[in-house]
């Protein structure tokens, strides 16, 4: 703290031309879980691909060197806020990254706020980053519940699955995802037939699946995550429901259906911001993923080696770690890299990307390890958002 | 006694410095909520013999209803938290009813289940905000003090504590606390003396829960928000490792458990990197991602070696040492 | 087509059937509880992370060893036998004189163990397990497809929990375990070796819990936290039927899973909300309470609201017998 003050100082005095870096390092730090439910799609993973953004560049930004800690929230709000705001006050880190869990990240925004330092979520999957809670720090990176309801809702919707059935998880973020995705089904002439709410981390999916296919519905989608989702998926292939019903995933993520292996999830469809597979660029970072992790990265984990390195560069470019410079820097400044191409929106930090349909291929369509979608349809960015005349953001203007 | 209280007195005042001496003031707060919560899980264990496996439910009960007040209805700091006190001490009311009926396992079984049958409600209930919880709970003032400066919250907290444990203190050495360690002790024998236990161990329930709702509150005050982890049964579970390792039946066994686990959680991440950098076993360094494994390490060796807790082990000791060969 | 409470009657029949699959599972962790309460005084809160593991070894034997379902079956639980024989004999055999509250400690200690071990080593998506080939596919039984493999559950099941309650109540054997249980001096005064009873006892109690952990591989996703969400809930069917009784256990395992069932399928809600229904109208406030309690979304928590009606009117639980 002090340094920065006599760093400021010396700038007043005409030193401009040095690059005003906080403690002479550029600290970030990684909150997520690590050691629970979702410590596969981001967890050791997210942090390796941390790594490899500071790595690729040298581990340099604006000439200092940039240090790098992380820690496991254990999908606890109040283990991510105290430790995110120890680490503000005494360990001066200068940018926060959030990994999996809406609540954390929500505890996270609020305390980043306060400090006033920058903070990017990419693992949250809550729209209220944005919106109600939405903060001038905080910048929601990878994917919210709105882009995946207009992904998943709208696309299959339009492909021709004009009647759902939902299994939802009874909690709010489940009763948000079918109430979002609800919304865009109507919208686009689809009739959802009934719903049926399950308790959070039930193992028997059999009672509830019976009652989906009672409804004849063309679709069931699943508003549920993790392994709530895998157990459906597993309950509904062994009760046949497969066979008349096609399953939507409102949250999946590669890990989810590596999990449950193809045989089980073949057909699906599930909305995502990026897969693997889906370009030489993301190819060839991948198989360096791979090396280090002998497994494929999710769409989280490339999307923190995404946001580490749009950070890096606008600390670069503005010359200073200061949050309020480099977080405009960071707005102003497209995305484009093997993750996405894109823009960060100025109003409510929103990331604005495109987000891709994709179906699970077969096992016979599949030809290696880890091939496991095909693309479907391309949703532009802003078709998947929330659009800002709809924005509960009190930075909104309107 | 005096030197007790003396003891007491010097433990106080040197917390009351921590600040000074450079210790984070958010974390000896987390510590002090904690340790609370520990000293009134401690007055239905320790005292009374009553082990409650949902103790969590107060925590969290208190938490967003003191949360709820500050946020949503602007009510002020002080109402605020004695708010989160009553609503914990109304479910300890409610629970102890049905819980009381039974003893022993039995007793444990029921207050488990009530407390699972609270966080699925706190799960479903738009109020407590579900998985995301409450956030951004503002501190206002105490008093006249205004609570934003984390110092200033500090000393409220430390004098809110102090407050609390006088007055465990009180009640374990009145005539009501030697008639609940009576009941601890034999409750058979207490019964044929007269006294109408069930009322007591009632009592004795409430006071916990209302003092564990202390802490619950006052938590929300310091992190500014109240979130699930506060209801489930895991949480239960840390007191009762909290309580174990620093001394079931003693006043300050509690505190030390709450300090050991409290840092446990939040520095084993760093402890794993130095134990692997000096070592040079690498897989210390996943050792931060294997919380409840040591956790539960922790509470095998506590049950199994170490029963008494630090202080009991230590109290142990002295009097072994004041007592030469007899 | 007939309606019981809003739902057809084929509903009605299949949601009890899957009921029953349910509560095969609860008959069956809730039976290794009583018997391992009844033998040694200890609440084996490990009695989750032991499923846990009878699930993993089945696992592990077709991956590593390429062993089936069939062999694993036998091997898994045996292989959880060791494991218990090793916890006992090495932790908790010291406890017994103690309160009951260590051995709950101490068990509660072991499950963050397990479950912390199995966690770091394969993480928490848990592994995919295939239904045997024998067990695959499904059968129209008129009011429901019911795949093979859970009918197999209910048989399988069935036919444990009797065998053993038949082992400890009807021979010798269990005799002198039901002895050993109420005076172990004598017993062992008798010329039997009461140590090594309790500690077989223990590791039978856990062997049924990992016979249990078989069986549900090929329906959940095995991993290292499955145990964790049903133990809580088998505590509450142990409580229910009250502790120490082998019957009481098994009527109310099976008995819950059919109410469990119930209330998914929204007949118990219903039920309960009709005459509320009929006299204030529909969607009343006491109604939906009900419903909430005893609909699709609190199939969680109706257990444990049960235990709460049932401490109230009988403390020593439907089938125990007051100490």
């Amino acid at each position: 703290m002090k340094k920065t003050l006599i760093a400021a100082t010396l700038a007043a005095c005409g030193f401009s031309a040095q690059a005003q870096i906080s403690g002479d390092v550029v600290k970030i730090g990684f909150l997520t879980d690590m050691s629970s439910v979702y410590a596969d799609i981001d967890g050791a993973g997210g942090v390796e691909a941390i790594k490899m953004a500071i790595a690729d560049l040298k581990g340099t930004a604006a000439g200092k060197k940039v240090e790098f800690i992380f820690a496991d929230h254990q999908n606890k709000a109040d283990v991510a806020s105290a430790k995110a705001r120890e680490w503000f006050d005494t360990q001066g880190v200068d940018m926060l990254v959030g990994g999996t869990n809406s609540g954390a990240n929500l505890a996270m925004a609020t305390v980043a706020a306060e400090k006033k330092k920058p903070f990017i979520s990419i693992g949250a999957g809550s729209s209220a980053l944005t919106n109600a809670n939405c903060t001038p720090y905080t910048i929601h990176y990878a994917y919210d519940t709105v882009a995946l309801a207009n992904g998943t809702g709208g696309a299959v919707t339009k492909a021709g699955g004009k009647s759902w059935y939902f299994l939802t998880a009874d909690y709010a973020f489940g009763a948000a995802l079918q109430a979002d995705t609800t919304a865009v089904v109507q919208k686009n002439g689809g009739t959802v037939k009934g719903s049926v709410k399950h308790p959070l981390n039930a193992s028997d999916f059999s009672s509830f699946l019976l009652q989906a296919q009672g409804s004849g519905a063309q679709i069931l989608g699943l508003a549920n995550a993790g392994g709530d989702t895998i157990n459906a998926v597993k309950a509904a292939n062994e009760f046949g429901i497969t066979k008349t019903m096609k399953l939507a995933g409102l949250l999946m993520f590669i890990n989810d259906v590596h999990s449950l292996g193809l045989k089980t999830t073949e057909g699906m469809y599930l909305t995502d911001s990026w897969y693997w597979n889906q370009s030489p660029e993301a190819r060839a970072w991948s198989r360096r993923f791979f090396e280090k992790m002998k497994r494929m990265p999710s769409s989280l984990q490339a999307a923190d080696y995404s946001a580490v390195t749009h950070y890096l560069k606008a600390v670069d470019a503005a010359k200073t770690d200061d949050a309020d410079k480099v977080v405009a820097k960071m707005k102003d400044t497209p995305i484009k890299d093997f993750y996405t191409t894109g823009t960060i929106r100025k109003e409510d930090g929103r990331g604005i990307h495109d987000m891709f349909l994709m179906q699970v291929k077969s096992a016979k369509e599949s030809t290696e390890p880890w091939d496991y979608y095909k693309v479907v349809t391309r949703i532009p960015g802003e078709e998947a958002f929330t659009k800002l005349a709809d924005s509960k953001c009190p930075l909104v203007k309107k | 006694m005096n030197k007790k209280l003396a003891g007491y007195a010097a433990l106080f005042v040197g917390i009351a410095l921590l600040p000074a001496l450079g210790a984070y003031p958010v974390f000896v707060m987390k510590v002090l909520c904690y340790a609370l919560f520990a000293c009134a899980f401690n007055l239905l264990v320790g005292f009374t013999g009553l082990l409650s496996f949902g103790h969590a439910a107060f925590l969290g009960t208190a938490g967003y209803v003191c949360g709820h007040a500050l946020k949503i209805w602007g009510l002020p700091t002080p109402v605020g938290l004695l708010l989160g006190m009553g609503g914990a001490a109304v479910v300890g009311l409610v629970f102890g009813l049905l819980a009381i009926r039974r003893s022993g396992i039995y007793f444990s079984m029921i207050t488990l289940a009530l407390a699972q049958m609270l966080y699925f409600f706190f799960l479903q209930a738009p109020f407590t905000g579900g998985e995301d919880g409450l956030q951004s709970v503002p501190r206002g003032s105490f008093l006249g003090l205004h609570l934003e400066n984390d110092l200033t919250l500090y000393y409220v907290v430390l004098a809110i504590f102090i407050a609390a444990f006088w007055l465990i203190y009180r009640i374990v050495h009145s005539p009501f606390g030697q008639v609940l360690t009576s009941i601890r002790e034999n409750e058979a024998r207490a019964t044929s003396l007269g006294y109408d236990t069930a009322h007591f161990k009632l009592l004795a329930f409430v006071l916990s829960a209302a003092l564990a709702g202390l802490a619950g509150a006052t938590k929300t005050l310091v992190l500014g928000f109240a979130t699930l982890t506060d209801a489930i049964w895991t949480t239960s579970g840390l007191v009762i490792l909290m309580t174990l390792v620093g001394g079931m039946g003693t006043l300050v066994g509690p505190m030390v458990g709450a300090l050991v686990i409290i840092s446990l959680e939040n520095k084993i991440g760093d402890l794993g990197n130095w134990l692997g950098d000096i070592t040079g076993v690498a897989w210390f360094n996943s050792l931060g991602e294997s919380v409840s494994l040591v956790t539960g390490l922790i509470f095998i060796v506590c049950v199994l070696a170490f029963r008494r807790g630090l202080v009991g082990e230590a109290m142990a000791l002295l009097e072994r040492k004041q007592k030469p060969a007899a | 087509m007939t309606e019981i409470f809003g739902t057809p009657l084929p509903a009605l029949l299949g949601q009890l059937l899957l009921g029953l699959v349910n509560g095969s599972f609860y008959a069956m962790l809730s039976l290794g509880l009583a018997v391992i309460f009844g033998m040694l005084n200890i609440i084996n809160f490990a009695h989750g992370a032991l499923y846990m593991m009878g699930a993993f070894f089945a696992w592990m034997g077709l991956e590593y060893l390429g062993l089936n379902y069939w062999f694993m079956l036998g091997l898994a639980p045996l292989a959880v036998g060791l494991v218990g024989i090793v916890i006992e004999r090495t932790m908790l055999q010291w406890l017994y004189k103690l309160d009951h509250l260590y051995g709950l400690l101490l068990t509660f200690g072991i499950t963050l163990v397990i479950e912390g071990v199995f966690r770091s080593f394969y993480g928490v998506s848990g592994q995919p397990y295939q239904v045997p080939d024998q067990l695959a596919g499904a059968t129209n039984l008129g009011f429901m497809i019911l795949p093979n493999y859970r009918g197999w559950v209910v048989v399988a099941s069935l036919v444990v929990c009797f065998a053993v309650w038949a082992l400890i109540e009807k021979t010798s054997l269990g005799a002198k375990l039901r002895a050993g249980t109420e005076n172990p001096k004598l017993v062992q005064a008798f010329g039997i070796n009461v140590p090594r009873m309790v500690t077989l006892t223990y590791a039978g109690g856990v062997a049924l819990a990992a016979f249990a952990g078989v069986l549900a591989a090929p329906i959940i996703q095995v991993s290292a936290l499955m145990g964790s969400n049903l133990i809580i809930v088998v505590f509450a069917v142990v409580v229910i039927g009250g502790m120490g009784s082998i019957l009481g256990s098994i009527l109310t395992g099976l008995g819950l899973g059919i109410i469990e069932g119930l209330t998914k399928a929204s007949v118990l809600g219903a039920m309960f909300s009709a005459p509320f229904n009929a006299v204030l109208g529909e969607g009343n406030i006491i109604s939906r309470a009900l419903m909430a309690m005893f609909g699709p979304e609190g199939s969680s928590t109706v257990v444990f609201v049960i235990m709460a009606i049932v401490l109230l009117v009988r403390p020593a639980g439907l089938f125990g017998k007051e100490k």
